[in-house]
């Protein structure tokens, strides 16, 4: 087995830890993970709830593969309902947290209710208990996590926290472990605080042990390390330079979302690249960029450790952030840096680093900001409004806006409220480049037609990781199609989103899939857990996984009409580059991709495809 | 010929596949906290240093175990604790200058590398080259041969 076959489940309302056994038959529909959290869920609460009431809950699970040799297995996923889209939230993060839950002897964690005090959940093996955090309530993800380890005289303990985001509610708050590993988007940071949960602290010394084949398993799963070796992606880019390594690219072929999506291609997209990262700076000698890390178990190691330039007037006088520390990712290069039309390489480690300490979402505060500037340019938001000067370009409005998000002070209030109800508040809810109230990630929908369908049908909102059609559009894996086009998007975008929904379940990394399909996955599964895992099976739990977070969501009151994109994209045609003139093909692509789904013009799943999935 | 575990560290990633391997090829679990070789994260210097036993030739363990339950391994020159000897009086954790002899309270025994029987599981598992298996007599070459290419071999005017 996989599994450890035991969920602990805290009620912070009544301060209660129990455990219990996990569902198995469910564990056999949906794995675990992304796709048996979320089944827990919608089992378990009504999807009307307000999300920030002690009514949702919140779950933290491991997929059967997390704490195993298979590579990149350490990941776990956060489940909620989120308060930034009123839908399922769902995020991911990798570091060493979700494998400790697995060595300590479980695999999932589900929340319910509200402490009435601020408290941290501390467990040790077979024993959790809730904490007294009321001395923790104010500090950083930094800071806590720091203080836990302290506490309990053990720098081993793995710590999840939310920072003074999560505690002010703001509605793009991640949950930040191993100090710069978050489960970033959808704003499960602010349900973690509206539950005075500020933290959870788990050490495990049991290993996992149940693994079917153990001998079987050791094979596999280095047979299929060597397929990450061999890949270029997998093996060269992502290992030398990060998932940064996108920027030229992206830019180059005009799909790089510049100053709120008014351009596509950024005049300094080579200053905030990869490449920049690799290279000595004037002022100091050094290079940006230390060195890679990796993720527990991951044999990629796409992680960027780096040091800021101390002489940056960010941080000049402010020592605390001149170690070396995670950053730039290219999401957070592009939100924090093109979004904006910020080519300041170090403002943007800068604001990285806040969004670490202090746990936000960089994708979903960064395009916030853009949305800031573009209205403090047309004159709707005054200087006297947000406390500074703030036009695109200014990094000195992204380094105080930052700082005032994360602290909640002046305007940062609003900004923490995410770009549609900012937009909307001031007017203009149409500069909100936003999918059911969640932030575009960094790839433009009129040069990459796929990513449009993607933002519009992710049921967590805008998002780049339900369907990475990225893979087929520019990198040709595992088959080249033309960006430009929306011919066959839609099944590829269906393909796309029903396979990643398996490999989040399992508990391994996306980023897997520039080398592996399916099908390099499906015997590390077969030979870890007992049952039938055939690939029928695995396509069939990926599609239903899908349509499962789809049915919560339309109960949840969501339709048709929150699965479009903003007016800009499909109006204001791209101005330079591969794709001039193009704008998104959304409106053609979505009715053809229901009917692929089985789903009604609606967009609501029909009676056949529901009793063909087991829903 | 024996052969030594050669660690350069600058190219650990922190991925602890390593530990895992090393914990299931000495107690058939995938368990970090029962490795023998450990990865130490130094964050703010964005350092990993992968760390455990370099068997020592007069090793201080090896002489400082009043029962005799470590010994070496004639095939692989490692010092290995025999399990049924051992007393867990935990005397070789504190001679060894390195820290690498622990205590594990499950077996009641001390613990160490043994170099799997001349097969090292960490070795194998490390996906970057920061722990390779090389010819006992070759340790530091690798390091010898990267100065020398740096040394200024151009005749002076
Ligand atoms: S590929 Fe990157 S994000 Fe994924 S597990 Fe490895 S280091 Fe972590
Ligand atoms: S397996 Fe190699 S890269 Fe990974 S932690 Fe161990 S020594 Fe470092």
């Amino acid at each position: 087995m996989g599994w450890n076959r035991k969920v602990l489940r805290v009620n912070l309302t009544e301060g209660t830890c129990t455990d219990e056994p996990l569902n198995m038959q469910w564990a056999d529909e949906y794995l675990g993970s992304r796709g048996l959290a979320t089944k827990y869920l919608v089992a378990e609460i009504d999807p009307k709830v307000d999300p920030l009431s002690p009514e949702n809950k919140l779950i933290m699970s491991t997929g059967p593969l997390t704490g195993t040799l298979a590579s990149t297995g350490g990941r776990y996923t956060v489940v909620t309902k989120g308060p930034l889209t009123g839908a399922i939230a769902c995020s991911n993060s990798g570091g060493f947290f979700g494998a400790e839950m697995k060595f300590a002897g479980w695999d999932m964690i589900i929340f319910e209710g509200r402490s009435p005090k601020p408290v941290y959940l501390y467990v040790e093996n077979d024993k959790a208990q809730l904490i007294d955090a009321s001395d923790l309530w104010g500090k950083s993800c930094w800071e806590t996590e720091e203080a836990i380890k302290h506490h309990h005289q053990d720098p081993l303990v793995r710590v999840s926290s939310i920072g003074l985001a999560g505690e002010n509610q703001v509605l793009f708050a991640c949950i930040v472990n191993d100090l710069h590993r978050a489960a970033g988007r959808s704003g499960v940071g602010a349900v973690m605080g509206s539950k005075n949960l500020k933290a959870v602290a788990l050490r495990g010394t049991q290993g996992v042990s149940g693994i079917k084949d153990m001998k079987a398993f050791m094979k596999i799963t280095a047979e299929k390390k060597k397929v990450l070796a061999d890949n270029a992606v997998t093996g060269q880019g992502l290992p030398k330079f990060g998932t940064q390594v996108l920027m030229n690219v992206i830019n180059e072929m005009g799909a790089l979302p510049t100053r709120n999506h008014k351009d596509v291609q950024f005049e300094d997209a080579g200053k905030i690249s990869a490449e920049a990262m690799h290279e000595k700076r004037p002022t100091d000698g050094k290079t940006h960029l230390v060195t890679n890390a990796a993720c527990f178990g991951c044999t990629i190691a796409c992680g960027r450790i780096s040091e800021i330039d101390k002489g940056h007037f960010t941080v000049v006088n402010n020592p605390k952030y001149w170690g070396a520390s995670g950053g730039l990712e290219y999401e957070a290069a592009w939100a924090l840096g093109a979004a904006n039309g910020v080519g300041d390489l170090e403002a943007l480690q800068y604001a990285n680093l806040l969004c670490n300490e202090q746990g936000m979402d960089p994708i979903s505060f960064g395009a916030t900001i853009g949305a800031v500037m573009e209205l403090y340019e047309m004159g709707v938001l005054t200087k006297e409004q947000i406390g500074i000067e703030a036009e695109f370009g200014s990094a000195e409005a992204l380094a105080r806006l930052t700082e005032m998000t994360a602290r909640g002070e002046g305007f940062g209030k609003e900004i923490g409220q995410g770009s549609r109800r900012l937009c909307t508040k001031y007017g203009h809810p149409e500069l909100s480049m936003t999918v059911k109230g969640q932030e575009f990630p960094a790839y433009d929908a009129r040069g990459i037609q796929g990513m449009g369908l993607t933002y519009a049908t992710s049921n967590r909102g805008a998002c780049h990781l339900r369907s990475y059609t990225v893979a087929s559009e520019v990198l040709g894996i595992p088959v080249k199609t033309d960006p430009l086009t929306t011919e066959g998007k839609p099944e590829l975008v269906k393909a796309f989103q029903d396979a990643t929904a398996v490999f989040d379940a399992a508990g391994i990394c996306v980023f897997t899939s520039f080398a592996w399909t399916l099908a390099d996955v499906q015997p590390q599964i077969e030979a870890a857990c007992e049952g039938d895992w055939s690939m029928d099976k695995l396509n069939a739990m990926g599609e239903r996984i899908w349509n499962m977070e789809r049915l919560f969501n339309n109960a949840a009151g969501l339709t048709r009409k929150d699965d479009d994109l903003p007016p800009r994209l499909k109006t204001e045609a791209a101005k330079v580059g591969p794709a001039k003139g193009l704008v998104s093909g959304i409106d053609k692509m979505l009715p053809e991709y229901y009917s692929i789904r089985g789903w009604t013009e609606e967009g609501v799943p029909t009676e056949a495809t529901l009793a063909r999935l087991g829903l | 010929m024996w052969k030594s575990l050669h660690i350069d560290p600058k190219k650990c990633t922190g991925c602890l596949q390593c530990e895992m391997a090393c914990s299931v090829e000495h107690t058939g679990v995938i368990n970090p906290s029962k490795s023998r070789i450990k990865v130490f994260s130094f964050e703010t210097e964005g350092r990993k240093v992968p760390y455990t036993c370099t068997q020592c030739t007069e090793a201080w363990c090896l002489n400082a175990c009043p029962v005799d339950a470590i010994r070496i391994d004639a095939a692989t020159g490692a010092k290995q604790v025999h399990d049924d000897v051992c007393v867990g009086c935990k005397v070789c954790t504190i001679a060894c200058p390195f820290g690498t002899v622990n205590y594990n309270q499950d077996t009641g025994k001390v613990q160490k590398c043994d170099l799997c029987g001349g097969d090292p599981a960490c070795a194998t598992a490390c996906p970057t080259g920061a722990i390779t298996y090389v010819d006992a007599d070759w340790t530091g070459l690798e390091r010898m041969r990267a100065w020398a290419a740096r040394a200024n071999t151009a005749v002076s005017e």
